[in-house]
């Protein structure tokens, strides 16, 4: 297992509780015992590998799905996948999945009343290259309202799914916009206590990937659970 | 480590949209011989009503997924990796799946490890998913296991999938989210 990480922990306060009584359907979801210490095994030191062929054509362009262009303020979304040690994670795949510029995801159990476009999906796929990068053109999601306190809206984001270099790197997350109102207000975002790693859900405009006459770049870098940086007998 | 990590947000209710496309209910291994296995179960919340947005995804190790192969060898045919199973429960909390029940193996520190599989557990409500283990009941190799002797013996038996009488030709495991019965979950 030579070549397999070993991974460090987990850095105090970067990642949310379970229970979080503000955010609703954690209440009757989250654990009540006290998790157990696994150590890391084979099973927790491997994970799956994928390749080029689970990426379809399209699926870094969520513009280019369908037959016309979906309504919305396009944009380009890149960033760089990095463990904690600012290495760049190689060959990993993101997905993502998102509402459409109205607020309205293409899911049956999506009761906004808010139109779907014809011409949106609104999920992707891509594999990070030989720096750790990927890129998404897509449309800015809209807000929408949801059920988990009075008069609540959820910020505009997308959604990431994240495999690293092992099952302990599996990370999923949201993507935010920066200078969302909406931010201040929401119990997912506001569950992890660390300011720091807070601010690391917050993409950042970026006008070098803007596009002239054509998408706004948003920068979203994304930090993975690293190895352990214990000096190991050589 | 100079780089504060990502904090997790929860998978949401309608993680359908981007990841079906990579689900699966069988999980092909390697090696392909051995005895295949079909495990089914429902997941509950701490009501014990059916979770029915849930998705559980299955990582089965073998000496084969070692990452000094790396991709594009054999430990990878067609689009999803053996070994990798990524199941969503239907609108009773239900899921299935089948696999390849793995050996038991002795790690280089002389560790005995039990047939089992990981599983990562996302759903709407969890800030960040669980980690918990399906082990095989009346496998000769549980009671040396070096994961289930950290587990307080009473609730070992939440790991562990069984022949039950509502599924007799596969093995039956539940999640329970909370309660009496809780299920083992770890962090790592």
């Amino acid at each position: 297992m030579g070549k397999l990480p070993v991974f460090a922990k987990v850095p105090a306060g970067t990642q949310p509780e379970y229970l979080n009584p503000e955010y609703r359907s954690s209440v009757k979801r989250a654990p009540t015992r006290p998790l157990i210490l696994l150590p890391h095994s084979l099973s927790e030191r491997t994970g799956p590998v994928f390749g080029q062929d689970c990426i379809g054509a399209t699926d870094c362009d969520l513009t280019a799905q369908h037959a016309g262009a979906p309504l919305g303020e396009r944009i380009a979304v890149s960033g760089r996948l990095l463990d904690e040690g600012g290495r760049p994670v190689r060959g990993a795949l993101i997905e993502v999945w998102q509402a459409n510029a109205a607020g309205r995801y293409l899911h049956k159990m999506d009761q906004h009343n808010a139109p779907l476009d014809p011409n949106f999906s609104g999920c992707g796929r891509a594999l990070t290259d030989s720096d750790g990068r990927y890129q998404f053109l897509s449309i800015k999601p809209g807000a929408y309202p949801w059920g988990n306190h009075g008069n609540a809206w959820r910020p505009a984001h997308i959604h990431f799914s994240i495999f690293g270099d092992g099952l302990l790197s599996r990370l999923v997350t949201q993507m935010y916009f920066p200078g969302d109102p909406l931010l201040a207000l929401d119990p997912i975002y506001n569950c992890v206590s660390d300011e720091k790693a807070k601010q690391r859900l917050i993409s950042s405009f970026d006008l070098a990937t803007t596009t002239p006459e054509f998408a706004l770049g948003y920068r979203f870098d994304i930090v993975l659970r690293g190895r352990d940086a214990t000096p190991m007998e050589t | 480590m100079s780089h504060v990590p990502t904090p997790s947000q929860t998978v949401g209710p309608f993680f359908s949209i981007g990841l079906s496309e990579l689900c699966r209910e069988r999980i092909e291994c390697v090696p392909a011989d051995g005895q295949r296995a079909l495990i089914r179960g429902r997941v509950l919340d701490g009501d014990g009503e059916p979770v029915p947005d849930a998705v559980l995804e299955i990582w089965q190790a073998s000496e084969a997924s070692c990452g000094d192969l790396g991709p594009g060898t054999d430990a990878r045919r067609g689009k999803i990796p053996d070994g990798f199973g990524r199941i969503a429960t239907n609108e009773r909390g239900e899921f299935q799946f089948s696999t390849i029940k793995p050996s038991a193996r002795r790690d280089e520190d002389g560790l005995m490890h039990a047939p089992h599989l990981a599983v990562v557990l996302l759903m709407r409500g969890l800030l960040r998913h669980l980690l918990t283990r399906i082990y095989f009941a009346g496998e000769g190799t549980n009671g040396e296991d070096a994961v289930l002797q950290l587990v307080p013996a009473e609730r070992r038996k939440t790991l562990l999938a069984a022949p039950s009488q509502e599924n007799p030709r596969g093995l039956s495991w539940d999640i329970h989210l909370q309660g009496e019965r809780e299920t083992v979950f770890f962090e790592a």
